[in-house]
């Protein structure tokens, strides 16, 4: 038995936002890996919960009318892997959820309660900040839509309003359209680990495959939310496909991230693979994008 | 309270159940003391050993951190349900007993219906995609060689081929 208060489900959205205007100390369960988990550990012994986990139309991907990608918030990290169009437009969120807990978490996680959570190791966040994603909320004043950079606000706390859930994420047709990208866990097991650092790398490349047209870094674990490494970026936005700018990359990134010493790593060794996995996702983006790195 | 309780209907093990449940309870609760399906351990309770492990609509679920509410109207698959009419146990059963994949046992069922939903896929996966299918799961006895192993034998024999 868990030390639940008050248990109200929800089967759409309008029901959710109603239950959360009525029942103002209640906190949204979604897949409940974290909340459950949380409730057992006596952090959050004796809450009011508010179940979203029965409503369906906040499961799977799609287009929309823009042809953003629109993934539903309750979609399961393995249904976003084995999704085809994330397989085809976006199949670095694919390999990123892929390596979040285990298979039985993979199953009942979802993308929403990931970046819900305001957590910094979540596996999905430091990908879906170096994609541009839009977070869309739906509560008591019908739909907002705000950049995933301005969703977080400091560690564990999100602009999530009272009333509010969040409904779907979006990634613009312009962010993802010619981009290819990379994303590498740092932990210390390959299952069942959460990561020392994140880190999230994707890249358009010109015509010819010759130059980085475009390129975008975000970590996780890098600071006490997700960020961009926006000077990384200036620093070889237009530089030629070599290894000098691979190079120029990982060093920038140092300017741009202040990890701290936590049990799982110290700010040195963090600050370390920070640099190692930028360069290194970096390449991996432009070969993946058909491009080659020349000396 | 009124909303302490509720009706839910599901099928289990191929059975269709229709239980009054405590909204507090976890899918776990629900397995083991309404049911006595005690195949469904309780480990760390928290979602990270798999002893709790069963089939949700065919696909994995730690039961331990799943709200016995949520069961509402799906099809559940325990260990006791791999077992035919007279009691007989299934392939991939027997070969968790033929590798040695068995000590304490106690890692056994939720590591069993991991291997069940990779079966049904009725495909070949490789020795990467097992260890990567099957790593939700600690054992603290053996090791877990025998286990990828019985995995791998009932794959491959499932799928008429035999082991290289």
């Amino acid at each position: 038995m868990y030390d639940i208060k008050a248990l109200y489900e929800a089967g759409s959205v309008e029901e959710a936002v109603s239950l959360l205007v009525e029942h103002p100390e209640a906190q949204i369960i979604a897949g409940g890996s974290d909340v459950l988990v949380q409730i057992r550990e006596g952090r959050r012994a004796g809450v009011e919960l508010v179940s979203i986990y029965g409503i369906d139309a906040l499961r799977g991907i799609c287009y929309d009318e823009e042809e953003a990608i629109r993934i539903g918030s309750l979609t399961s990290f393995s249904h976003i892997a084995a999704d085809p169009i994330i397989q085809e437009k976006f199949p670095v969120l694919g390999e990123a959820v892929s390596l979040v807990g285990g298979p039985q978490i993979r199953n009942i996680g979802t993308i929403g309660g990931n970046t819900c959570n305001g957590v910094t190791s979540a596996d999905s966040a430091s990908t879906l900040f170096a994609w541009d994603a839009v977070i869309e909320l739906t509560g008591p004043d019908g739909i907002r839509r705000l950049p995933i950079q301005e969703f977080y606000i400091k560690a564990g706390k999100v602009d999530l309003r009272p009333g509010e859930l969040q409904t779907a994420i979006l990634i613009p047709k312009k962010a993802y359209e010619g981009y290819t990208g990379r994303y590498i866990k740092y932990a210390m097991r390959e299952a069942m680990d959460i990561a020392n650092l994140g880190c999230s790398v994707n890249a358009k490349l010109s015509q010819d495959k010759k130059t980085i047209e475009d390129v975008r870094i975000a970590y996780g674990v890098a600071g006490p939310i997700p960020l961009r490494a926006v000077t990384a970026e200036a620093a070889v936005k237009g530089c030629r496909t070599d290894q000098k700018t691979i190079d120029a990359f990982g060093e920038a990134v140092l300017s741009d991230i202040h990890p701290r010493d936590s049990w799982r790593a110290s700010k040195a060794f963090r600050e370390h693979i920070a640099k190692v996995l930028a360069s290194r996702a970096l390449k991996e983006s432009v070969l993946r994008g058909g491009g080659e790195i020349c000396e | 309270m009124s909303n302490r309780y509720k009706l839910i209907k599901c099928t289990i093990n191929g059975k269709e159940r229709e239980v009054m449940i405590d909204v507090r309870a976890s899918l776990t609760d629900l397995l083991r003391n309404d049911f006595r399906l005690t195949s469904v351990k309780k480990g760390c309770e928290v979602g990270e050993c798999g002893a709790c492990n069963v089939l949700i609509n065919g696909e994995c679920f730690n039961s331990c951190i799943y709200l016995a509410v949520w069961a509402d109207g799906k099809e559940i698959l325990t260990l006791e349900g791999l077992s035919d009419p007279d009691g007989g146990i299934s392939d991939i059963q027997q070969a968790f007993i033929d590798e040695a994949a068995v000590q304490c046992g106690f890692c056994t069922p939720g590591a069993i219906m991991s291997a069940v939903e990779i079966l049904n896929e009725g495909r070949e996966l490789s020795d990467e995609e097992i260890r990567i299918r099957m790593s939700g799961h600690l054992c603290r006895c053996t090791g877990y060689e025998n286990i990828l192993r019985a995995v791998k034998k009932t794959m491959l024999k499932r799928l008429g081929k035999a082991e290289q």
